[in-house]
């Protein structure tokens, strides 16, 4: 590609060369401002460097820096507050668990102590009732000793009457009385 | 032909002075014009494109902010340790030449690139530049590096020749390859764009027709030489940082 032009430049070298007498400008060194260009070169550039140097660069740098800066805040607070978060849902899943497991162990105590109460009530209850059924085996007993009782008089009559019917005399109230007791007792026993 | 329209491929080279009878007083040239006005767009750009100083930047503020990125990146990647104190030259050396290439890719304007002994004041003052480096870094020992650490001292008096060759052949090839560069552009479009002149001189309306050739390479060309505008400059940028490395570092 770059030898096209020697290439042409030979192809019409009377055309291409014929405006400039002495070859390329470039190396035309006898020309004052062949030399003076490169001098004024350096100028500029020493002018360019010097303010590239001190205004605008530090410019550019600062603005990259503070952007870098701030990016990297912005990044720096996005983690704390990630790191914040995560706490808060560790503290209250702990939490759920502390209040699960409380309700979980009042729920117990509530159970024990319906439990112990029932059992209780029914303690005294079965007391109550143990007491009850005392009372009654002993109010039927009185009843049964005052019925027996009656029941010898009844029966020291009756034999009294009979023997009365039978001897035409009255029985002896020791000897019957004696003689019913020890028949009421084989029966009481029987 | 003779009579006709020739190509006039090397005019665009010619030197003239320019701001009139007081540039001329002192030789300021058309060379020189595009300079300052190359400056001038550089320092627009960083200048008035950084001045909203925005977090978010807009278009031409983040132009600037990716010309500097590029810059800092390879002359920190290239330079490695120590870089920073370089880094305004060759910030102001890799645009300088870049605003300078494409400056001189518009019609009627002058490519002082284009001129050996503009690149080569340029490769001088990188090549001063890192003998000074070397010698405040390392005083003497800068000499060492004309001696490859692990050659044999046998080797030395046919090695150090050879690097010292290679050193002083450092400006000449960085010079070179600019200058032949752009030149060769420059040329190449003239020599079209002239021959579509002799051809319409020759042929009439069917040379007219047939110069729609060499002016679609043209345009094929302005593409190619806005890449050769920016890799040139890349490349001198780039290679002044390797040599600045080597003066930083010693290889």
């Amino acid at each position: 590609m770059r030898l096209l032009p020697a290439f042409l430049i030979a192809l019409f070298p009377a055309t291409a060369l014929a405006a400039e007498q002495g070859g390329m400008p470039q190396f035309q060194f006898g020309n004052p401002l062949t030399i003076s260009q490169v001098v004024w070169m350096v100028v500029i550039f020493l002018a360019l460097y010097a303010v590239l140097a001190r205004w605008a660069l530090p410019g550019v740098g600062a603005v990259l820096e503070e952007r870098a800066r701030r990016i990297s805040a912005d990044l720096d607070a996005a983690k704390v507050a990630k790191a914040e978060a995560d706490r808060a849902v560790a503290e209250l899943a702990a939490a759920t668990r502390a209040a699960r497991a409380e309700a979980q162990a009042e729920i117990a105590a509530a159970t024990a102590a319906a439990r112990e109460a029932a059992a209780r009530e029914a303690a005294t209850l079965n007391a109550r009732l143990e007491g009850d059924l005392k009372e009654a085996e002993a109010r039927i007993s009185a009843a049964r000793s005052q019925a027996m009782g009656a029941l010898r008089e009844v029966a020291c009559e009756a034999a009294g009457a009979m023997i009365t019917r039978l001897t035409g005399r009255p029985a002896r109230a020791g000897t019957l009385a004696r003689a019913i007791e020890v028949s009421l007792a084989r029966a009481s026993h029987d | 032909m003779a009579a006709g329209p020739s190509i006039d491929a090397l005019g665009q080279f010619r030197l003239a002075t320019s701001l009139g009878p007081i540039g001329a007083s002192v030789n300021f040239t058309n060379a020189n014009l595009m300079m300052v006005l190359a400056s001038a767009l550089v320092l627009a750009l960083f200048g008035l494109g950084m001045r909203p100083r925005a977090l978010v930047p807009g278009r031409l503020q983040a132009c600037a902010e990716m010309g500097y990125e590029f810059v800092a990146n390879f002359c920190g990647d290239i330079i490695g340790e120590g870089w920073q104190p370089f880094f305004p030259f060759v910030f102001t050396l890799f645009f300088f030449i870049l605003f300078g290439n494409l400056v001189g890719l518009f019609p009627y304007f002058f490519a002082f690139t284009s001129h050996i002994a503009v690149t080569a004041g340029l490769a001088v003052i990188v090549f001063v530049l890192t003998i000074i480096v070397g010698l405040v870094k390392h005083r003497l020992h800068f000499f060492g590096y004309f001696l490859p650490a692990g050659a044999p001292t046998l080797l030395a008096p046919v090695l150090v020749p050879i690097e010292i060759l290679t050193f002083f052949s450092r400006p000449v090839s960085l010079s070179i390859r600019l200058f032949a560069n752009i030149v060769a552009g420059h040329v190449l479009w003239e020599v079209f764009a002239g021959f579509m002149l002799i051809l319409a001189a020759a042929l009439g309306v069917a040379g007219i027709a047939a110069g729609v050739l060499p002016l679609a390479i043209n345009v094929v060309l302005v593409g190619f030489e806005l890449l050769v505008a920016g890799l040139q400059a890349y490349v001198f940028a780039v290679l002044t940082c390797l040599y600045l490395h080597d003066a930083v570092h010693l290889h």
